[in-house]
């Protein structure tokens, strides 16, 4: 999940007949599926709890671009360079359309951007491990943005109008970014070098578990899911999402001809679904609290691209400023 | 507060449909935000043509203006061809 913990500031869930009359209206429209738009009443921790999780989507799009940043000037061709340009070039996007869906809801999209430069807004832990070698962007594109899809898909059916459609559009571009980053990894497989393919199974030995992060603490450990599965804002839990994602994912590394860096791997043919084993937690949460491995660098490389960039902010600005005075001077 | 104007955009996606409402861009005027509504909105070819309007500039109706404003029309049947019955031997109209 790109909002791994999103607090609600809500202690127990409360049942229709405990709620005011525009409360229980606002819950009836969610229970029957009618979205919410950013002009109908809505309950202030519904507002907030959605600004938070919007942000953090948005935010882990942003920072999601530094990790392949890293790349474009050492991808091996030019075929790749440019795929991963694009690919790029959407995770901006996709930051902007959350940003867009998320100022429905009276944010401000560079007070929001404010609280992640000065560490109170939290992103994806993944964007917090480094891309150490080429491989890494086939991995990135398999692993990371395979998880992030198996999230987004159901985020699609979200109970909140313009982050729905934020969704939908997003999902339409994503398939592309994970099997670019596949087929990185089945040529280097199928054609490249001992040395290359060592450097795929090293990149997803490096990767596998945080990916697992990604869909954050289990069930036992989230005390927000419940307010967020009666809001919709969030449609099924950590662990169901994580077990879906492992489930799709294993068959596909094993055409790969690679493996996981799990011994406990491996399918429960009684429950359906693929075992596997502890995820380290504290390491998780040390990154979220900002000690993973690039947490400071991501964080730095953010702040100097907005604070070198102001005086182009400036000038657009004064140029328009300009134009217009032109404009009515003729 | 933001530095620049938050742009309503507006695309249509091939000839001879509407605009539709796509979502939002920032831009210090509308020239650069019909640019960045073209990088944003428009990276696979999805318009043919875009209006940008400054989000401050449109007056909509409030949610709590819906029955008042749409009940009017739910009673007029009359208004639907399909409130019309004509036999058989008349065919298609
Ligand atoms: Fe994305
Ligand atoms: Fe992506």
């Amino acid at each position: 999940m790109y909002a791994q913990q999103v607090e609600t500031g809500v202690k127990a869930v409360k049942s229709l007949a405990e709620m005011g009359p525009e409360e229980r209206a606002f819950q009836e429209k969610i229970d029957a599926e009618i979205k919410i738009e950013a002009k109908n009443w809505m309950p202030d921790n519904y507002r907030k709890t959605l600004i938070r999780q919007i942000s953090q989507h948005a935010h882990s799009e942003i920072v999601g671009m530094l990790p392949e940043g890293n790349w474009v000037t050492r991808a091996p061709t030019l075929k790749r360079k440019l795929q991963l340009m694009a690919k790029i070039q959407d995770e901006a996007g996709h930051g902007l359309y959350l940003y867009s869906a998320m100022e429905t809801l009276g944010a401000d999209r560079d007070e929001e951007i404010e609280k992640l430069h000065s560490g109170r807004a939290k992103y994806s832990s993944i964007f917090n491990y480094p891309t150490l070698n080429w491989a890494d962007m086939g991995a990135v594109g398999w692993l990371v943005d395979g998880a992030a899809i198996v999230n987004q898909v159901v985020l699609q059916r979200t109970s909140y109008g313009p982050y729905s459609r934020a969704m939908i559009r997003i999902c339409k571009e994503e398939s592309f970014h994970q099997r670019q980053g596949y087929e990185i990894l089945l040529h280097m497989m199928r054609h490249g070098t001992q040395a290359q393919k060592d450097m795929v199974q090293d990149a997803i030995n490096r990767l596998w578990w945080p990916s697992l992060m990604m869909f954050g603490p289990s069930d036992a450990e989230s005390p927000n899911s419940a307010q967020s599965m009666a809001w919709k804002i969030k449609r099924h839990t950590n662990d169901e999402l994580r077990q879906r994602f492992i489930d799709q994912t294993v068959p596909q590394l094993e055409i790969l001809g690679c493996t996981a860096p799990d011994p406990d791997l491996k399918w429960n043919e009684e429950r359906g679904h693929y075992d596997f084993g502890e995820i380290q937690w504290e390491e998780f949460y040390e990154v979220l609290k900002g000690n993973g491995p690039c947490n400071r660098e991501r964080l730095e490389t953010r702040r100097n691209a907005i604070q070198d960039g102001a005086w182009v902010r400036e000038a657009a600005v004064a140029h328009a400023n300009k134009k217009q005075k032109q404009q009515a001077a003729a | 507060m933001s530095e620049w104007t938050l742009f309503e955009v507006f695309i249509r996606s091939k000839h001879g449909l509407n605009h539709k409402h796509v979502g939002s861009v920032h831009a210090a005027d509308a020239e650069m935000a019909i640019e960045n509504a073209r990088d944003l909105y428009t990276r696979r070819n999805e318009g043919v043509s875009i209006w940008v309007v400054p989000s401050a500039a449109i007056t909509a109706t409030a949610s709590d203006e819906k029955e008042p404003l749409f009940d009017p029309a739910e009673d007029k049947v009359y208004r639907h061809a399909s409130f019309y019955e004509l036999p058989d031997e008349v065919g298609h109209m």
